[in-house]
């Protein structure tokens, strides 16, 4: 086990529990815009963002990475079919439950079935996104 | 539904950001859940599978602790029908796979660094998220 990496899980993990977005209802008490709609979920991205931004700041100013070789190239400027019909898809995903990937993987330890039942369902449909690929492309 | 809890949704936002910040500036990785999920399924991403299992023990442990001091952090009960469960789980494993990110590759590290991919992402998934919890709960 990596300390490093371990420690931005735990960070992750203390975030997404404490923000509510753990919570599929809550997410989707902002996705709904219809009934007491709660702007939660815009808040805790505008927070991230905040820290975020610094961070690739601080990025622009070092070499390298403090124990890794090199920071991630340019984000692609590639704009395609797959990359819109595949954030819409997503899009239809997390309006239907309010469950995206990190914050349900961390709501398994509630050992609530649903949340079973989505993240095997998630990582079935990324096997065969990645089983159809043959390459590997980084995030973002 | 859920009260508007801009603090914790404060709070929780910059541990999240932190969290991705410390995997970034550490090791010059973007953490984008959607792909630490994939990497558990993928058969292709073999080097990267080490940091990825303990960033989510990092998170899992996490919430796991939650789990036990903090009752009420996770829904006891499915947001939905099971079998909407799942095809939500399907969509969101397809989608993010097909657009190479979800709310945290693109939606905070790749909008932090103005990713014209990443930010047209985002506004797809939130847009079509948005009218998808919209319409379902009008049927529902």
């Amino acid at each position: 086990m990596n300390p490093l990496t371990l420690l931005g899980g735990a960070l992750f993990g203390a975030g997404v529990c404490i923000s509510g977005m753990v919570r599929p209802s809550k997410v989707l008490g902002f996705l709904d815009f219809d009934g007491a709609w709660d702007a939660t979920l815009l808040v805790v991205m505008a927070s991230a963002l905040a820290v975020t931004v610094v961070a690739w700041q601080v990025v622009a100013r070092l070499r390298t990475p403090r124990f890794g070789t090199a920071f991630p190239p340019p984000p692609s400027p590639l704009v395609d079919a797959r990359m819109l019909g595949g954030a819409a898809v997503f899009g239809i995903g997390w309006g239907l439950s309010g469950y995206c990937p990190g914050p349900a993987l961390v709501a398994l330890v509630a050992g609530v079935p649903a949340t079973f039942v989505f993240v095997a369902a998630m990582l079935a449909g990324m096997f065969v996104v990645e089983r159809g690929d043959r390459s590997n492309r980084p995030d973002a | 539904m859920h009260d508007f809890t801009p603090g914790h949704g404060v709070a929780g936002g910059v541990l999240i950001a932190l969290g991705l910040a410390v995997i970034l500036l550490g090791s010059g990785r973007i953490a984008g859940l959607s792909g630490i999920a994939a990497g558990l399924v993928s058969p292709f991403t073999g080097a990267d599978r080490a940091w990825r299992a303990s960033f989510l023990v990092g998170a899992l442990a996490v919430g796991a602790i939650f789990e036990v001091v903090s009752p009420g952090t996770y829904d006891a009960v499915a947001p939905h029908r099971m079998w909407v469960v799942a095809v939500s789980g399907l969509l969101v494993g397809v989608g993010t796979r097909l657009s190479n990110g979800c709310t945290s590759g693109h939606g905070l590290c790749g909008i932090a660094r103005l990713s014209k991919r990443s930010i047209l992402a985002t506004m797809t998934f939130f847009g079509i998220g948005v009218l998808t919890a919209t319409l379902v709960g009008r049927l529902a």
